[in-house]
């Protein structure tokens, strides 16, 4: 442990990608040789359903590892247009959920074309003061008043706020991950990855934990018409495995292991809440499944996938920012 | 690679960027067979979005429907047309001399092309699809070997609503349904009818 204290900060992140694609790498071989095994039998459906569904996991944990690393190497600029295009999908995605209105259409070329790559922006150039109020402030002002000049009074509340909310989540919500990465901490500088690294590991350690819970405890679910898995008993099992993968990597955050577990915590506890909302809103949408298994807008499931780093990275972002360092 | 190759590619890659341009392949899978895809007309990306939603291989030999009158009255329309997607051209308005208006897409189709047309003559912006024009029996009538394909553009209408200029980013699908054949002796209304029937049977289930 000693000995990476003293590398460089530039070959630290990188020993940290190193670790990152090694594990991806023995995953991968893993289900290769898994399903080689299991191609000389014959396989019933729901083992099939299983096995692709894995395929599919890997896959984009490959696509988000490879994005973080190309962000990390690309700088400012390559992880602000990374996770830009992103969100950009992401919100794309959202509002196809969302059925809006001909009279929207103005308030929604305002949020793809100006209040995105406008976020992303001030991400870029690490005007981190503006950031975090650009959009609450300024951009949930323009949008109303948009949409009244459209002169549609229909529904108009309920419009907004779809439209709004997209925004908060899709933008405001991910730009913070690339925030986390360009975030110059003192006596902390240029190591943002590992931030953001300790991010994802905590909300998918949540993620996990919880998934894995829910199907051994069989608990009265406490939202049974939105998620029939979800109980507070289940939420705290996610809670204490996110704790404790930060208290095991607090090695790589600026604070000692008590505090790395609170915030890992709070990342977690977000993130699975996050999951939540996110499938109370798909299910108002009148879309039944979760993770693109049947595609009936084409929807390619990307929102599933980012939704509970949307909710993790601001909480996690300002806990960072103004209460632990 | 030409500059109409290119720009061919930046249209496709533009139409999946903005709607995703997702084809669903329901009744029929994607091959290299003669055929027609006849679709509902909601807006003036239709095309695009059935010509990106194709595999590549195919939407060279797949060939849309243009207005003579407006699609060569300058230089970049032409271009357009022809070098980039290889339009069929008809008149709009019927000359005097008792010309055939399906003529073009005959001699397209005796040359082995596939066409995209919208039976529906004009833009509709309402959910269900106007009555079918008689040119698709016609041609079915007329080429009884190609396939009728038909498929349903779903959400574009929400894309760049009638009056606005730019797009805003929505998903939208093409699905293709399963194709259908002119019956012997069948009644033009009656085959009309039941292609429509058809578009609308590829529209994805909702709730």
């Amino acid at each position: 442990m000693n000995n990476l204290r003293t590398l460089s900060v530039d070959s630290q992140v990188a020993l940290l990608f190193v670790v990152l694609f090694g594990l991806l790498v023995l995953l991968s071989l893993v289900v290769l040789v898994r399903s080689l095994r299991a191609s000389e039998q014959l396989l019933d459906e729901a083992s099939q359903d299983r096995q692709h569904r894995l395929l599919r996991d890997l896959r984009a944990m490959w696509l988000g590892s490879t994005v973080f690393w190309l962000a990390w190497v690309s700088g400012p600029v390559g992880a602000t247009l990374a996770f830009g295009v992103f969100s950009f999908l992401a919100l794309r995605e959202f509002i196809t959920l969302v059925k809006t209105l001909r009279g929207d259409h103005r308030s929604l070329l305002l949020a793809f074309f100006a209040a995105l790559p406008m976020q992303y922006l001030l991400v870029g150039t690490r005007a981190f003061d503006l950031f975090t109020v650009f959009v609450p402030v300024y951009v949930f002002l323009a949008i109303p008043v948009a949409s009244a000049l459209a002169g549609d009074p229909e529904r108009f509340l309920e419009r907004n706020a779809k439209i709004q909310w997209g925004i908060m989540v899709c933008v405001y919500g991910l730009s913070h991950a690339p925030a986390l990465l360009l975030l110059q901490l003192p006596g902390y500088a240029d190591r943002g990855a590992f931030l953001l690294f300790f991010l994802v590991m905590a909300t998918a350690a949540a993620q996990l934990a919880q998934e894995l819970a829910s199907r051994q405890l069989r608990r009265r679910p406490l939202a049974r018409q939105i998620d029939r898995s979800f109980s507070w008993r289940v939420w705290l099992i996610g809670l204490v495995a996110a704790a404790a993968v930060g208290a095991a990597l607090f090695w790589i955050t600026p604070v000692n292991p008590w505090r790395a577990a609170v915030m890992a915590a709070v990342a977690g506890g977000c993130g699975t809440l996050g999951e939540l909302v996110m499938r109370a809103l798909k299910k108002d949408a009148g879309v039944r499944f979760w993770g693109n298994r049947s595609s009936v807008t084409g929807a390619v499931g990307l929102l599933d996938r980012v939704a509970p780093l949307c909710f993790a990275a601001p909480v996690f972002f300002h806990f960072v920012r103004w209460y632990l360092v | 690679m030409s500059r109409a190759d290119l720009m061919g590619l930046l249209l496709a890659f533009l139409a999946r960027l903005i709607t995703g341009a997702q084809g669903h392949w329901k009744g029929c899978p994607p091959k290299a067979e003669q055929r027609i895809y006849f679709a509902n007309h909601q807006s003036h990306f239709d095309w695009v979005l059935i010509w990106a939603a194709l595999p590549r291989e195919l939407r060279a030999r797949t060939r849309p429907i243009a207005a003579r009158d407006y699609w060569t009255a300058t230089p970049f329309r032409t271009w357009l047309t022809t070098a980039v997607f290889n339009a069929v051209y008809v008149a709009r308005t019927r000359t005097d001399d008792q010309e055939d208006p399906l003529q073009p897409l005959a001699q397209a189709l005796e040359g082995g092309d596939s066409l995209v047309i919208f039976p529906e003559g004009t833009r509709s912006n309402r959910g269900a699809p106007q009555a079918f024009k008689s040119g698709l029996y016609h041609l079915a009538e007329q080429f009884p070997g190609v396939q009728l394909i038909p498929a349903w553009i779903d959400n574009v209408q929400r894309v760049m609503p009638k009056g606005e200029v730019v797009p805003v980013p929505i998903l939208c699908t093409v699905t293709f349904g399963t194709p259908i054949h002119l019956q012997h002796g069948e009644d033009k209304r009656v085959f009309l009818e039941r292609a429509r029937a058809a578009v609308l049977a590829a529209r994805p289930g909702r709730a």
